[in-house]
């Protein structure tokens, strides 16, 4: 009994970490994991179960992304199942610190802090230069090549790049 | 009481909204006066069908009746779609699309709010993430409306003209068909009543910025809640539905 439970743990944690490592298709420095769109990898009845929730409602990578996940785990042996969950809603406060630190060093401005609709509706937000850290950036268009993207330039380094948007 | 009936229909409703603004959105792609607005429009036509997409599965999980999400977006003739006019409108000039867009915007916004108190819980899960896609929406055309109305005399002529053609068509947001009234009284779906002050409030502080008159409302606009489209749908359904109809049951 005691062994039959350990390997069960054993390989919900081996599901669980093939799973998080896939990486994101549009943003690839970061995994499923970081961005916190892989809610859970559980075995059920001998199947590796994982719930995924999508960004945007309009992802077009959502599809992408399930199958992704679930090839990794039939690759690491598995059966497995995707559910999609969509509640509660994911927010840019789902993305990891490691994922933040990861969109940063791959030239992607991370996404403010504490989402709500409001500050999109009224605030101007200050958006560090990922390269230089510079907070002397201006924003060149509200929509970028991702739905989840804008685009903004330094006024420093002269750098134009993107900025994970704030929802 | 709501039926499982009622609360599919009140949603193809508001997915019809959804769908036919993101297809007028999506044909400004390669067409914007700007590479800025070329990436703005198929991103905000990219949110609403993903909108309706999410509606338009629900409603057919309700309806249990083995229709599809494409079933219902593609394969229905124009009086079984019941969108609101205004949003079948052509898109008429960038001030007429940056308008209507939001007319919409300012409306959902609001929606989407109220409707994370739905007792139904798909509904709170879209309604989340919708609320803050929408907000994007209207900060990005706001800007747009101000920037063009207090703009150049052309501009400013523009907006107005804009506004004279698609305000009339705005009060058919609010109109309650006795499915949605059934969901308001389930607690469903927001009572849209309820709706139309924080919408009146978003538009006039736009338009005073923007030097843009509310003007009064004859003769509203309206007929497509209950399938009776203008002219110009029909037209829009045979580049929306060409492909299902050319080769039937074609998948990507
Ligand atoms: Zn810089």
């Amino acid at each position: 009994m005691v062994s039959a439970l350990a390997a069960h743990d054993f390989e919900q944690a081996r599901a669980l970490s093939v799973a998080s490592a896939v990486l994101d298709p549009e943003v690839p420095c970061v995994t499923v994991a970081d961005l916190g769109i892989l809610r859970s990898v559980d075995i059920i009845d001998g199947v590796a179960v994982a719930k995924v929730t999508p960004t945007y409602s309009g992802c077009p990578a959502v599809l992408a992304i399930e199958l992704a996940v679930e090839t990794a785990l039939l690759d690491a042996g598995f059966e497995a199942r995707i559910e999609r969950v969509i509640s509660p809603a994911w927010t840019t406060d789902w993305i990891t610190p490691a994922g933040r630190e990861k969109l940063r060093a791959y030239g992607i401005a991370p996404p403010g802090k504490t989402s709500s609709s409001k500050m999109a509706l009224f605030g101007e937000i200050v958006v560090a230069c990922p390269r230089c850290a510079s907070q002397n950036t201006s924003k060149i268009s509200e929509f970028g090549s991702t739905a989840c993207k804008a685009q903004y330039q330094c006024a420093d380094c002269k750098e134009p790049f993107d900025y994970f948007k704030c929802i | 009481m709501a039926t499982n009936a009622d609360f599919a229909n009140t949603l193809i409703a508001l997915a019809d909204d959804h769908l036919i603004l993101g297809h007028r959105l999506s044909q400004w792609c390669g067409h914007a006066p700007m590479l800025e607005e070329d990436l703005s429009m198929p991103n905000m036509a990219l949110d609403l069908i993903g909108q309706a997409r999410n509606l338009y599965s629900y409603a057919c999980i309700l309806e249990g009746s083995g229709r599809s999400e494409d079933d219902l977006a593609f394969l229905r003739s124009d009086r079984e779609y019941k969108n609101c006019l205004m949003v079948e409108r052509p898109n008429g000039d960038f001030a007429h699309t940056i308008l209507r867009e939001l007319y919409f915007a300012a409306f959902m916004h609001p929606y989407w709010e109220a409707a994370q108190s739905s007792a139904d819980k798909t509904i709170c899960g879209y309604a989340q993430k919708a609320e803050k896609e929408i907000a994007y929406h209207i900060r990005h055309c706001g800007e747009w409306v101000i920037r063009l109305g207090d703009g150049t005399k052309e501009s400013a002529e523009r907006m107005r003209k804009a506004v004279t053609a698609l305000h009339p068509y705005t009060e058919e947001l609010f109109t309650i068909t006795p499915a949605h009234q059934a969901c308001i009284d389930a607690g469903l779906l927001p009572d849209l009543a309820t709706l139309k002050s924080a919408w009146s409030m978003t538009i006039s502080t736009i338009f005073k910025d923007a030097f843009l008159e509310i003007p009064e409302i004859a003769f509203p606009q309206e007929g497509g809640r209950d399938g009776r489209h203008t002219e110009d749908f029909g037209h829009l359904l045979s580049e929306l539905q060409f492909m299902q109809r050319a080769y039937p049951g074609q998948k990507w």
